[in-house]
């Protein structure tokens, strides 16, 4: 235990240290991740929310959770791992006596925690623009809601670890994972609420991981009622299922890997 | 006990074959074409403790595959192998802190920091405790003759100063075997030099054993009394290298320069002709007949200067591996 904490803080802090080289990169990131602020947008003029039953109010709560939300679960896993593979980077990793998908799980809470201040200051700069968005959730709401936001990360982390073990396989994996951006952005909650669908919409969409990957959080954040307990369960559940079949199509693609590059 | 013990190893690769112009790009896509590649076939050897071993073969031969296998990135097609007493593609934790890979075009390393933040991290992976890891860090870094580049961020170092940071990561949780792929590579000659004494002196002190590719013969016959030299992923030859000289080499080159320019014609029956430059002669003449002949051509000319040697190692094995190409 002490060695996984030594190990974990070791990984974090460098990978932190690393993304902060990166910091001009990680506010275009950060800046690229508006869409739920520009739904918003598309929302409120339309008067469609309030055809659904939500007022302004929880409309614009709930997107700008959203936004909180998409800024702190976003997955890059695929793509950093597939030109890793392509260019021999990840021989060394694979040699040293920690699966490399530690360092790759760092790296993303690394990423995180350093876009902390600019998600930070984006907030500030929207409530002196727009006073009426910025509200201060309960305590209760925050807590869960980070413990949320946590989980819908790292089922968002498991879904793509799922694609990513295909670049063992192919040498462009990261296509399905655009391809598999579409059902994401529209069962997640990003382009509008789950609860604006229509019944057969929405039972689909809570058949499939994506709600509680942004509409979850996001409802628990902005203070809409929420089943909490079914809300975990969720992603505890699809965590469980994604977590043997990652193990299995890893095992298989390392008997696959051929350390191209190296 | 080897350390290192290979049994008829093989790795066949399964390839798709594309014909070019449009037709082939339309029947590779509907119709692929599959073929199977033997990178490496059935070789055998075994290595012991505290060796260091070069392996020599053209690009192609098979190294690189050999080295992949033997650290257990990749699985073996067929054959036996275990180092340190593990079977390398199983991974296990405990065989991987015993061995390292040092590939000169490749790092381990992160690019943007300093070397120090990844050297905290190895240390942190491989549990070694932070006052030992220090202590190590400053004695590979004396031995490499590496100090504030290591607060550098790594894309700032030369190519030496990086390989040899490579080398210091690579060595830090002491690893009983070293797999070294062109550790040499793109260095210029005093890197290159370093390197070799830094590998030769860690060998002496840790007892470490080493594997060695290198296309710098310089690394091989400073470091490796004993070479396996593969082509066409077959093993030609396992021992050392003036026994591997002998084997390719049934000819001294003679080398002579004259006082006067002499034709090709005027040196038939000595020898075969390697060279003929204004003054300058180089012959192929075969052992068992050597003093003779040279005898005979102090007689015959008069020789300014002599010069008797083994033909270069290099200009042996390439030659070795163009004749065997035409077979």
């Amino acid at each position: 235990m002490k060695w996984a904490w030594r190990v974990a803080r070791a990984l974090i802090t460098s990978q932190y240290a690393l993304m902060l080289e990166y910091r001009a990169e990680i506010i275009l990131w950060a800046l690229s991740g508006v869409l739920p602020l520009i739904m918003l947008g598309v929302w409120s003029g339309s008067g469609a929310a309030a055809a659904a039953g939500i007022s302004a109010q929880q409309l614009s709560r709930y997107f700008l959770a959203a936004f909180v939300v998409r800024q702190f679960t976003v997955v890059w896993l695929i793509n950093v791992f597939e030109e890793d593979a392509l260019q021999g980077r990840l021989s060394p990793f694979l040699l040293q006596p920690i699966s490399p998908l530690w360092r790759y799980l760092t790296a993303h809470i690394s990423e995180q925690a350093s876009r902390v201040p600019i998600v930070a200051v984006l907030l500030a700069l929207l409530g002196i623009a727009a006073p009426g968005l910025i509200w201060l959730p309960s305590a209760g709401a925050l807590f869960f809601g980070v413990i949320a936001i946590m989980a819908a990360f790292l089922l968002r982390f498991l879904l793509q670890l799922v694609l990513t073990t295909f670049c063992f396989w192919s040498e462009k994996a990261a296509a399905i994972d655009r391809l598999l951006m579409i059902p994401y952005m529209f069962l997640s909650g990003i382009v509008a609420p789950i609860d604006t669908f229509p019944p057969a919409v929405k039972r689909l969409a809570m058949a499939t991981p994506f709600p509680w990957m942004i509409d979850f959080p996001a409802r628990l954040i902005a203070g809409e009622p929420v089943n909490i307990a079914l809300g975990f369960t969720a992603i505890i559940a699809w965590c469980l299922l994604l977590l043997p079949i990652c193990h299995l199509l890893w095992r298989a693609g390392l008997r696959r890997y051929s350390a191209m590059g190296a | 006990m080897s350390i290192i013990n290979a049994k008829e190893l093989s790795k066949i690769y399964r390839v798709s074959e594309k014909q070019p112009g449009i037709a082939g790009t339309f029947r590779h896509l509907l119709q692929r074409k599959h073929r199977e590649i033997t990178a490496v076939n059935q070789i055998s050897f075994s290595i012991e403790p505290g060796e260091i071993v070069g392996f020599l073969g053209p690009n192609g031969a098979g190294k690189t595959t050999t080295l992949k296998m033997l650290t257990g990135l990749i699985h073996p097609s067929s054959g036996e192998l275990l180092v340190a007493g593990h079977k390398p593609w199983q991974r296990k934790a405990r065989f991987l802190r015993q061995i390292t890979l040092v590939m000169g075009n490749r790092q381990q390393l992160l690019w943007d920091l300093p070397a120090l933040d990844s050297l905290k991290v190895n240390a942190a992976v491989y549990g070694i405790p932070e006052k030992e890891a220090q202590r190590r860090i400053n004695e590979l870094a004396e031995m490499l003759e590496l100090g504030e580049e290591l607060l550098r961020p790594l894309r700032k170092l030369s190519l030496g100063q990086r390989m040899k940071t490579e080398l210091l990561a690579a060595l830090l949780h002491q690893p009983a075997v070293l797999f070294l792929d062109e550790p040499t590579l793109g260095l210029d000659v005093n890197a290159q030099v370093r390197v070799r004494e830094f590998l030769a002196d860690y060998n002496k002190r840790t007892g470490a054993t080493m594997l060695l590719t290198s296309h710098y013969m310089g690394d091989i016959t400073t470091l490796c009394p004993r070479v396996l030299l593969i082509h066409q992923g077959e093993l030609f030859h396992d021992g050392s290298l003036s026994e591997l000289t002998q084997k390719l080499a049934p000819c001294s080159q003679v080398r002579m320069e004259l006082s006067e320019i002499h034709n090709v014609e005027d040196f038939c029956g000595y020898g075969d002709i390697h060279s003929l430059e204004g003054h300058q002669v180089q012959l192929l003449i075969p052992r068992a007949e050597l003093s003779e002949r040279v005898a005979a051509l102090l007689n015959r000319f008069e020789v300014v200067d002599l010069e008797v040697s083994a033909p270069p190692i290099e200009e042996l094995i390439g030659g070795l591996f163009r004749s065997r190409e035409k077979l």
